[in-house]
């Protein structure tokens, strides 16, 4: 028996989540006066859950690293937001948002916390319209909505390519409200480096102020945690500069537990690193795969010719050219999964046909789309006798409308203009599905300390869909959290304020500054950067799109040695009582240069491939699915929770298997 | 590509600053301001120095930490880019680039480059919001119609990203442009009417009190706007304004 208990509720699976509010503990509105929750992080997830608290009466605190709470990194999603509407009337249901997830996850995921997602999906997008979040709509007034990857009903609702931006300033200004009441204390600039537990519960946190430097001690009767992804630990991702796992990894050190930390998403359509210099990757949105065709030379030489700026990938037939997506997967062609789209590039990039410079990059090409819409025009306006050039014409027009706003980025960034030429991607890391264990209720492992967004592991399995990452933020956020953490501090209404002149709180702050003082005192050898990016290329190259236990094993080895040399070689300019960002940079790259090293750990015992893991050893060996990726449901059917026991390398794994009950378990194919 | 930097380098908010000339050598064209100046925070560690000191995050142009005067221009020589997306191919070998802060009276200076733009963030707490409990129980998002124009100009208003260009690009220092674009958000749609009045009272005059400059139509900032925001918001909120004043 696990020690683990999801405290999923009994009953069918659709009634389990009404059910369970019907029956948890409630807190009267006096009483909420009385009780103080401190948020971490104020992306969507941190953002919706922090005003609805304050609304319910509660005392919130929030913290951001950034200067406002509306810079968090949900603000840079792309795509869209998930919602089993059916607006469209194209079949779509609460079962069918639900089974594409779980599917979706190559079955890895919670199916009772996946349901309640979609439950409540429908819900978010009434709630941001009446907020004023502008969606985008079509003439008659309504919602509009859009494909995305791996579904067959249109449930994806946007805001042209800045959906995440629009559902954030929506959560920020129901922040503001209530910080405009005063129910809600914002606290910028200021970066959580603890925990503080009384009693086994979470009390509190301490926070360093990144003005002053100074170490302070904030107090409450329950701590959630909201800050995003570890993707940083390639150093290389698409998630902001400052994005990290230092409240989640400090909070692991403490008792919680730590979940799939191996399950990462490498995004297949980013742009290309282009040298040593490089310090974030830029996403080109999903939705580019509708038109885009995805292919490298057939032959070898002509991607040497390509790659020394010999020949011009606009000069190779048709016949010269391997559509290699829709050669393997006839099926889905183009529009396969992210996880199948990465490791395809790869495997052609691997084997020598890459088209850029460093041999890492493959084409996303729009030229027949354009004739395409060009010739659709030409037939819808009625012209007679056009060019090949006019066609041409009238199809950028129709492209320009759908992707403008990438295809300008792309020429910012690559200087090329790609209506003229074929896109160059490559894949990047973009999200992180593992995070802290929470049960049902999002708590974690430590009474009183809940964790919401992506910084959990619950929703998306192996691997996310697209446009589910906004979705799961919001319903933790708005709709869930705040239900169940009054199951909790019921319990707390007499406990009064939490006094910080304690010994925990002493005794945290104490560990704090040392731990400061620690990384101030390195001999000065090498910058931080110099250690991250060192980091980064060990993960890439041993833990990243695809896995062998040899690979892993020595990954753990030299992060282990990695991390020695950090603590006695680092060189950390300034002081530590004043704004320093090469402190705060360093603190967390010494809490990556910890979770490297598990997250190896963790891929190593997972001796299966699933979503976006890809074990070598674990492959089909036969049939139509050969070479394709083999999951291994007798043995590795569970979530690994990990124990924090000192080293990283000593960690102790639980299992909390998963039961399907209303889904059957099939290998996903798409052939 | 070989530079001259002369970048202004300041302690903290009392003490006194100036531009300081580091030459910079080995630049190539594919890098991102942001990661030139990487290369140059890189060298000063290594030389025992302290590195320059500025706000970025999400490097894509979108969260609107980066900031950063370049030769006068608010975001730098290239348009409709935030400095993050600003690529060093915009400059020749042996350019001078002068770097300074977005300099405001409503934007403090914290420390070298980075500045503190609390002030919008203020001006939004007054009002920019739609007051409606997250329930989960408002009435069905498809039951409020609003027709695509409306919900487009809303949209065109809302993707301010803050950063503060608008401010830094005006001689006056006026946060018209920025004011104009969270009150427009909200009074295009019908949800934003029904407290339409206090709205644009309350942010208008937090503005003021935050000691931003008043607006003389030169449009430096939309010129500067790194998302091209349009200056016609400020005449829609200079309207909405006339009329919340008449009724109040």
């Amino acid at each position: 028996m696990s020690i683990l208990d999801s405290k999923i509720p009994e009953g069918p699976l659709a009634d389990k989540w009404t059910n369970h509010k019907n029956y948890i503990n409630l807190v009267n509105p006096a009483n909420k006066r009385n009780i103080d929750i401190i948020v971490v992080g104020t992306g969507l997830a941190g953002g919706s859950a922090a005003a609805t608290l304050a609304e319910l009466g509660y005392n919130v605190k929030t913290f951001c690293y950034q200067d406002s709470p509306r810079r968090a990194h949900s603000i840079a999603a792309q795509g869209g937001i998930n919602a089993a509407k059916n607006y469209r009337g194209d079949g779509d249901s609460n079962y069918r948002l639900f089974y594409d997830t779980v599917k979706g996850g190559d079955y890895r995921s919670r199916e009772a916390n996946v349901y309640r997602l979609a439950e409540v999906s429908g819900n978010i997008i009434d709630q941001c319209v009446a907020q004023g979040v502008p969606f985008a709509r079509e003439y008659g007034g309504t919602l509009d909505n859009r494909s995305f990857g791996g579904v067959l009903v249109s449930r994806t609702f946007y805001a042209k390519g800045q959906t995440g931006q629009q559902l954030l300033l929506g959560a920020y200004s129901a922040m503001n409200r209530q910080i405009n009441r005063g129910k809600i204390r914002s606290f910028n600039r200021h970066e959580m480096l603890d925990i503080v537990l009384v009693d086994g519960k979470a009390r509190g946190i301490i926070a360093r102020d990144l003005i002053t430097g100074e170490i302070q001690r904030h107090s409450a009767h329950a701590v959630v945690l909201a800050t995003g992804g570890y993707g940083n630990v390639f150093f290389l991702s698409t998630n902001a500069m400052g994005s990290n796992v230092t409240a989640s990894w400090k909070t692991h050190r403490k008792g919680a537990f730590f979940a799939n930390p191996c399950y990462t998403q490498i995004h297949p359509t980013c742009i290309p690193v282009s040298g040593e210099h490089q310090s974030k990757l830029t996403l080109m949105s999903e939705s580019l795969r509708n038109d885009g065709r995805i292919w490298v030379p057939k032959k070898k030489e002509d991607a040497i010719a390509i790659r020394e700026g010999k020949k011009k990938p606009t000069e190779l037939t048709e016949e010269e050219r391997d559509y290699y997506l829709e050669r393997r997967y006839p099926a889905f062609g183009n529009l396969v999964p992210r996880d199948v789209a990465s490791r395809a590039a790869k495997e052609r990039c691997d084997a020598g046909f890459g088209v850029n410079k460093t041999g890492e990059a493959v084409y996303l090409d729009f030229a027949s789309a354009i004739m395409r819409y060009g010739k659709e025009k030409v037939l819808t306006e009625h012209i007679e006798d056009p060019s090949e050039e006019e066609i041409k014409k009238l199809g950028e027009i129709v492209i320009e409308d759908k992707y403008g706003n990438l295809f300008q980025m792309y020429e910012k960034i690559v200087d090329q203009d790609p209506y003229k030429t074929p896109m160059m991607i490559y894949p990047a890391v973009h999200y992180t599905m593992g995070g802290l264990w929470v049960d049902y209720n999002l708590q974690t492992t430590i009474p009183g300390c809940y964790s919401t967004g992506e910084s959990n592991f619950s929703d998306h399995g192996a691997n996310r869909l697209g446009a589910s990452a906004l979705m799961q933020g919001l319903a933790d956020g708005y709709f869930v959290l705040p239900y169940t953490i009054g199951d909790y501090l019921s319990k707390d209404i007499r406990t009064g304020k939490v006094s910080t002149e304690t010994v925990e709180f002493e005794q945290a702050e104490k560990e704090v500054k040392n731990h400061i003082q620690k990384l101030m005192g390195g001999a000065g050898e090498h910058s931080v950067d110099y250690y991250h990016k060192k980091l980064g290329k060990i993960m890439w190259n041993k833990c990243g799109m695809s896995r062998n236990a040899r690979g892993l094993s020595e990954a753990i080895d030299e992060i282990a040695v990695l991390r020695k040399d950090f603590w006695q070689n680092v060189k950390v300019p300034g002081t530590a009582d004043s704004m320093n960002p090469e402190l705060e940079k360093a603190g967390r790259v010494a809490d990556f240069l910890e979770l490297g090293e598990l997250f190896a750990k963790d891929a190593l015992q997972r001796n299966e491939s699933c979503g976006g893991h890809f074990r070598e050893e674990s492959v089909e060996q036969s049939g139509k699915q050969k070479g394709e990726a083999l999951r291994d449901d007798e043995r590795f059917k569970y979530v690994s929770a990990w124990e924090y026991k000192g080293e990283p390398k000593d960690a102790q794994l639980h299992k909390e298997d998963l039961t399907f009950e209303n889904i059957e378990l099939k290998t996903r194919s798409y052939k | 590509m070989k530079l001259t930097l002369k970048i202004w380098r300041q302690e903290n908010a009392e003490a006194k600053g100036s531009l300081i000339t580091y030459p910079i050598d080995g630049i190539e064209g594919d890098m991102s301001f942001l990661e030139m100046l990487d290369v140059l925070n890189e060298q000063l560690i290594n030389k025992g120095d302290d590195p320059v000191v500025f706000d970025h995050d999400c490097r894509e142009g979108i969260c609107g930490s980066c900031s950063l005067q370049i030769n006068g221009e608010a975001h730098g020589p290239d348009h409709l880019v935030t400095t993050c997306q600003l690529h060093m191919r915009k400059f020749k070998d042996g350019d001078t680039i002068v770097i300074e802060p977005f300099r405001a009276r409503a934007f403090p200076l914290i420390r070298d480059l980075m500045v503190d733009r609390s002030s919008f963030e203020r001006i939004q707490q007054a009002g920019g919001y739609i007051s409606v409990n997250t329930s989960g129980h408002t009435i069905d998002a498809n039951a409020i119609l609003i027709n695509k124009e409306d919900a487009d100009a809303s949209f065109n208003a809302a993707i301010c990203i803050g950063c503060g260009a608008c401010v830094a690009a005006c001689k006056n220092a006026s946060a018209m442009l920025f004011t104009a674009a969270k009150v427009s958000q909200f009074a295009l749609l019908p949800q934003g009417r029904v407290e339409a009045t206090n709205r644009v009272l309350n942010m208008v005059e937090q503005m003021d009190k935050e000691g931003f400059g008043n607006c003389t139509n030169t449009g430096a900032c939309e010129v500067q706007c790194p998302k091209g925001i349009s200056l016609e918001y400020i005449a829609r909120m200079n309207r909405e304004y006339l009329t919340a004043s008449l009724k109040g």
